[in-house]
């Protein structure tokens, strides 16, 4: 009983210092509550980078537990030597290319989803959201079939495509979500004013749909660039090969140069991060939305 | 069983209108300004819709259903181009191996509910801890996000590199760990069959916790402020008001992000095959890294393709299970 009554006073105390009131329940959490699981965490989540950072950065048979002295041997060898300077080209074109394959067909079925009622919406929704349960990894055979019969083996175009089709439910159910948002009375009225379907798309919708798209196109682009399987399947030829591809042969070396797996891991990891960083206020909008409860 | 979720999520409905599934949108959108749009409409052909979304729809057909479908054929062939005398019909054969002489296709598919299973359950608690720890107002929250969330987007071979170096018998953390005197020199934990679980669950752990984090805080951030001001007046305690206010309001979006989880869980092979291949001793194979196998290095792709046959099945069944949840077509 008394402790119940005890923090009562402290509370009141401290409430006009906050500027938002209205959540006391919660900011009554004691300090060390937050800042103690939230530093273990951190520890967790941390030191794996730190250890990738670590065998990057310092000389190979070194042992110290800091990055000094500090060498860029490991990522010279592994841009040139190991190829990766090219394979981060053939990833960045993989990346490219499905980004905007995936949003451009993502926008234009996402419109007519959120903008029409036509008789196979309902079957084309159930098959989208269908397709989300189909896993690529069990297709591979099959799609090497197809593709052996597109003669598209080692080009990649095969890449591209597989990973704009496995990218393209989620995408459309989400800019859908994205355009039922913006009120068709905005269009409506451009119409009134002379515009055609097209023109009012392009001023009126489509200047409102940025951060959904920048969402839509970013996880695009990541998903390509970290994806791994269709590129290790399709693509034989060496200088075809993407960053994952590059980075499993290393680990798969019969002995391994941490050194070299450590930069190429941080090659790897690079653009991921700064999407990442770029997109991350978008991200818990975006989810709020509720679009991704389709 | 069957009932329980329909008649649950119409009680839930007036809270999560604003949001609902995209059907449901539709329905609510489409219905009522339905005749003045038809109108409108009939200046552009009535081919549009479908015009637009033939891009689209094109490419699954060709790239979905249809290697689905030739899934579902050679499911019922003996198909292996290094063994063509054997090829042919076979009826059900491969089912009837893979689920009688088999002992792989059960321990994989064994392995594969033990994993989902494991790292579900584990990315969802300690995902849930971490919402609601960075949910709260506190000095330096948005560098705390950033921060806890990062791997989130680090790929799955990416992770494998990095906790191959950290479980490295060498140079890896374990030989620090011996040098504080906590273990012995030379562990490996990815090659010794006893540990190999563990290491890979917190290897996927590192990089799976951030998506049930994200999704949850997304959700939380839309649970009204008053309740928990009317609890509070009340007299509830926290771990009451957790209980009857935030877990509720947050059931839809945990039943959803689980089942949308378990099924990446089940299908992704990337950090597996790379981090363990499966081994040792093939105690890490999923069903899916077992037809991978099959049909790549062994060449068996009619047998390959009745075990995806057969996840398949599995898949559905937890689609059924979702889309129910989802409330999907449960609007009439």
């Amino acid at each position: 009983m008394i402790t119940e009554i005890a923090p009562a006073p402290q509370r009141v105390v401290s409430e006009p210092a906050r500027p938002r009131g209205g959540r006391r329940a919660w900011d009554e959490v004691p300090r060390w509550q937050i800042y103690l699981p939230l530093s273990v965490y951190l520890l967790f989540t941390l030191i794996p980078f730190y250890w990738i950072l670590l065998f990057a950065l310092r000389p190979a048979g070194s042992t110290s537990l800091v990055p000094w002295p500090m060498t860029l041997d490991h990522f010279e060898k592994v841009w040139t030597e190991r190829s990766f300077g090219l394979y981060f080209q053939n990833s960045v074109l993989v990346g490219l290319a499905t980004l905007v394959l995936t949003t451009v067909v993502a926008l234009a079925g996402g419109y007519a989803l959120a903008r029409f009622d036509f008789r196979l919406k309902r079957g084309f929704m159930l098959a989208l959201l269908c397709s989300q349960f189909v896993p690529g990894a069990l297709l591979l055979v099959p799609l090497f079939q197809i593709f052996a019969e597109l003669s598209m083996i080692n080009s990649l175009g095969s890449v591209i495509l597989a990973e704009t089709v496995f990218q393209l439910p989620l995408s459309m159910i989400l800019i859908s979500g994205f355009i039922r948002n913006v009120p068709p009375s905005l269009e409506e009225a451009a119409w009134v004013d002379g515009c055609s379907r097209f023109a009012a798309f392009r001023i009126v919708v489509l200047p409102l749909l940025r951060p959904g798209l920048i969402a839509v196109g970013s996880f695009a682009f990541v998903h390509a660039w970290n994806h791994f399987l269709f590129a290790l399947m399709f693509l034989s030829d060496q200088s075809k090969q993407t960053i994952p591809v590059g980075l499993n042969t290393l680990m798969n070396a019969d002995s391994v140069d941490l050194g070299a797996l450590a930069a190429g891991g941080i090659v790897a990891a690079v653009p991921v991060v700064i999407v990442f960083a770029f997109i991350q206020k978008w991200l818990i909008t975006g989810f709020s939305a509720g679009a991704v409860k389709g | 069983m069957a009932q329980q979720p329909i008649r649950s999520t119409h009680r839930l409905k007036p809270v999560v209108s604003s949001k609902g599934t995209p059907m449901a949108q539709a329905a609510a959108v489409a219905k009522p300004p339905a005749p003045p749009r038809r109108r409108r409409a009939s200046a552009t052909p009535r081919r549009l819709p479908y015009l637009l979304i033939a891009p689209a729809a094109l490419l699954m057909l060709g790239f979905i259903a249809y290697p689905v479908l030739s899934v579902f054929y050679y499911s019922l062939q003996h198909y292996n181009p290094t063994k063509p005398w054997r090829n042919g019909y076979a009826g059900f054969d491969n089912f009837v191996h893979a689920f009688t002489q088999d002992p792989q296709f059960w321990d994989t598919l064994l392995f594969s509910a033990k994993w989902v299973v494991v790292e579900v359950g584990l990315q969802l608690l300690f995902g849930l801890a971490l919402a609601l720890i960075v949910n709260q107002t506190f000095v330096g929250r948005g560098l705390g996000r950033a921060l806890v969330f990062s791997p989130w987007a680090v790929s799955g071979v990416l992770t494998s590199a990095i906790w191959v170096l950290l479980y490295n018998s060498q140079t890896g953390i374990t030989r620090y760990l011996a040098d504080l005197g906590i273990g012995s020199y030379g562990t490996s934990w990815l090659s010794d069959t006893s540990t190999v679980f563990p290491a890979a669950v917190v290897a996927d752990l590192w990089r799976g916790v951030p998506f049930f984090a994200i999704l949850i805080l997304a959700d939380l951030q839309s649970v009204s402020k008053d309740l928990y001001e009317a609890a509070e007046v009340d007299g509830a305690s926290r771990l009451k008001q957790f209980w009857h206010i935030t877990l509720p309001h947050l059931k839809d979006a945990i039943v959803l992000s689980t089942l949308l989880r378990a099924v990446w869980e089940f299908n992704n092979v990337d950090l597996l095959y790379t981090l363990t291949n499966g081994g040792p001793a093939g105690v890490t194979t999923t069903l899916p890294l077992y037809v991978a196998k099959t049909s790549v290095n062994g060449h068996n792709f009619g047998y390959a393709s009745a075990l995806t046959t057969v996840a398949f099945v599995i898949l559905l069944f937890f689609s059924i299970v979702y889309l129910r949840l989802s409330k999907f077509g449960g609007e009439k």
